[in-house]
């Protein structure tokens, strides 16, 4: 999947991430965290917040330009909503990868990588796996 | 200051469970170890408990969470845990209920269902408690933004099944203040949402006389990261902003204090958990006596729920969680609390299964009945070191109480709003939620199974599947009530609720019971709300 954007290719810009919750759920621990963790990384973060829509999301990737989108899911709606943020993205014309994060089942995540979600982070996860996921999804290997 | 005798006359005068207080070696044991002049439970300040005899004379309530699918999924398991001889409800509600939207409301998708059970209206509400007697069940429900709502609906039922509303006992969690510090979960902006919690408090009181209409809950302040301090503090401190606002609306103090009640988490570190708890009742003790002028013992004694700690849990090795489940509950029952819910080994996964729910109702049980710690009231009080780190969290609590003193010029209602308005709550809990992060990453603080002690062949867990049916069951029914009810009663109880919103000194709970009577939906009526109170946003930032 190369998804780098040409301005990326030099691996000298930040990647631009957007990161926020979908849906109603309000659980921010994780977003939050991370979200320093990949600032803390060297890349740029736009933090969306709570209560985004997929098509919320799609408005702020293409304004923001970002790289990766991050979305958080606590509520068990993965499975609608994951592909819907995939769905909205891509009707807008973006290609921007979209890495999922919180509570998904293993059983649930083939379905997610079918849908086009290019990667889960669950639980547990270290600083370092989080910062390489993003990257890699971003297909810039290491250019933040 | 503490009285031997008086103690022995209130643990005498206490009914008794009548199991032997011995070891199991046939040692006999008193019902409080200590120094003649010392302290003890079940008087003032009630560091040691809020009752003389405690677990001699009740057990704290096994009170276990629920709710999935549709209201009539749920009414099964209410009913299953009835027959098995639970001792209350307790109620989960859905995303879309607890955020106040419809089912049927474009934000509800992928939703419905899904974390809990769904409530439209009345009917759901009908169909959740159908069969069960809400004159003798004691019923948990919660939910925060429309907890004013929910309640109504609960009346609602109980009015339309001849039940007094005298004799409906429970509890409500409405605690909005750690909604926006914590949960998020919140739909109005602070100030409109304090006149819906003391509308609540105030015709509790005049109705409800056996209901709790407040679960004053530091658990979702420690879930989002605080620290232990931290969940002290700003839990005691949003009571005491919950106090202040129902004394501006006229309330005498010891006509709602004692029907106050808390919500706190049992987390890992285990000697810390008992003595928060302990800290908790000597702060309120104090604060309500001497701040508050309250002079019933009642409003004195700290209450509490104690749920293990979700965040604890991990989705590596699951069955491990059994072991952290059992440790934390402990630790809950050490501290004194009144009632206890455990969470089930597979939560980091989903929702829990019905093997892994009976396994942590379980896990009370045998500390219950095989571990003997019930028979001593406050069983650690007096070992240096509990006591030590008592008086440390004390003093930290009363370190934010000050600053937030501070911030809202020597109101806790204004401070406490003040941090929420500029997001200071929410920045503390996110800087411990990172240094714990922090910590876990750096291998300072070992997870086992997360950064210590893995297995490479983490064993798969079947997870609770819930039938996405659910979600279309619950649009046609909605679609059901919708078409039969009578339009123009409906928007006549509507306009009067969102006419009666913008009466600041009106109790909007006649006006809620009314609506859902006509039954208008949770959306409807929070939209009524919305166009008097307007929404709330929190400033955006990680």
């Amino acid at each position: 999947m190369d998804r780098a954007k040409p301005g990326l290719s030099a691996g000298r810009l930040p990647l631009r991430v957007l990161v926020c919750k979908v849906g109603l759920d309000g659980h921010d621990r994780g977003i939050k965290v991370v979200a320093r963790i990949l600032r803390d990384a060297g890349m740029e973060v736009i933090y969306a917040g709570l209560r985004q829509s997929p098509a919320s999301i799609a408005a702020t990737s293409a304004q923001e330009d970002v790289d990766v989108v991050g979305v958080s899911m606590h509520n068990g709606a993965h499975l609608t909503l994951a592909p819907a943020v995939v769905q909205a993205l891509r009707d807008a014309g973006l290609d921007t990868p979209v890495v999922v994060g919180g509570i998904v089942p293993e059983v649930d995540r083939p379905r997610l990588f079918g849908a086009g979600v290019a990667a889960v982070l669950g639980p547990g996860a270290s600083n370092e796996e989080v910062v390489e996921t993003v990257r890699a999804a971003a297909g810039t290997g290491g250019g933040a | 200051m503490g009285e031997r005798s008086v103690w022995e006359k209130a643990a005498g005068a206490a009914p008794d469970r009548g199991r032997p207080a011995e070891t199991m070696s046939g040692l006999p044991l008193d019902g409080v170890y200590g120094p003649d002049g010392g302290e003890f439970p079940g008087q003032w300040p009630y560091t040691r408990g809020p009752y003389a005899s405690m677990y001699r004379s009740r057990l704290w309530t096994m009170r276990q969470f629920a709710g999935f699918g549709t209201a009539a999924d749920t009414n099964q398991r209410f009913r299953e845990l009835l027959r098995s001889g639970g001792d209350g409800l307790s109620t989960a509600f859905d995303m879309p209920t607890l955020m106040g939207r419809d089912s049927d409301d474009p934000l509800a998708l992928g939703e419905v269902g899904r974390a809990g059970v769904a409530v439209d209206t009345l009917a759901d509400m009908q169909t959740l408690f159908d069969g069960i007697d809400l004159g003798t069940v004691s019923t948990s429900m919660t939910i925060n933004s429309p907890a004013p709502i929910l309640l109504a609906m609960y009346i609602g039922v109980a009015d339309g099944t001849g039940v007094d509303r005298s004799r409906l006992g429970g509890t409500l969690q409405n605690d909005i203040l750690k909604e926006y510090q914590a949960q998020k979960e919140f739909i109005f902006p602070p100030r409109p949402s304090m006149r819906l919690v003391t509308d609540v408090i105030r015709f509790a009181t005049a109705e409800l006389p056996r209901w709790h209409p407040v679960s004053i809950s530091g658990y979702h302040i420690r879930e989002a990261g605080s620290t232990a301090a931290q969940e002290l503090a700003f839990t005691l401190a949003n009571g005491f902003a919950y106090v202040e606002a129902a004394r501006t609306a006229g309330l005498d103090v010891d006509a709602f204090g004692p029907r106050l009640s808390f919500f706190f988490n049992a987390h890992i570190d285990f000697f810390e958990e008992i003595a928060k708890y302990r800290a908790a009742r000597r702060i309120w003790a104090r604060w309500m006596r001497d701040r508050y002028a309250a002079s019933d013992p009642r409003s004195l004694q700290l209450r509490f729920h104690t749920q293990t700690a979700g965040v604890s849990l991990t989705a590596q090795q699951p069955e491990v969680n059994l072991a952290r489940v059992a440790i934390e509950a402990l630790a809950a029952v050490l501290g004194g609390t009144q009632s206890l819910h455990t969470d089930s080994y597979d939560e980091a996964l989903a929702l829990p299964t019905e093997k892994a729910a009976r396994l942590a109702l379980r896990t009370q049980q045998v500390i219950a009945e095989e571990t003997g710690v019930v028979h001593v009231a406050d069983p650690l009080g007096g070992s240096w070191f509990i006591e030590d780190l008592t008086d440390r969290l004390e003093a930290e609590a009363e370190a934010v109480f000050a600053r937030l003193e501070e911030m809202g010029a020597g109101s806790m209602l204004n401070g406490v709003i003040a941090g929420i308005e500029d997001g200071w709550f929410q920045a503390e809990i996110a800087d411990a939620a990172f240094a714990f992060q922090a910590k876990v990453n750096s291998g300072q603080w070992v997870m086992v199974g997360v950064n210590g002690y893995r297995d490479e062949d983490d064993s798969e867990l079947p997870t609770l599947y819930i039938d996405p049916g659910v979600e279309k069951a619950q649009l046609d029914s909605l679609g059901e009530v919708k078409s039969n009810r009578d339009a123009a009663a409906v928007e006549a109880a509507l306009a009067r609720v969102s006419r009666e919103a913008a009466q600041s000194e009106v109790n909007l709970m006649p006006a809620l019971i009314d609506a859902v009577h006509a039954y208008a939906t949770v959306g409807e009526i929070v939209s009524s709300l919305e166009a008097v109170f307007g929404t709330w946003t929190e400033p955006s930032r990680a």
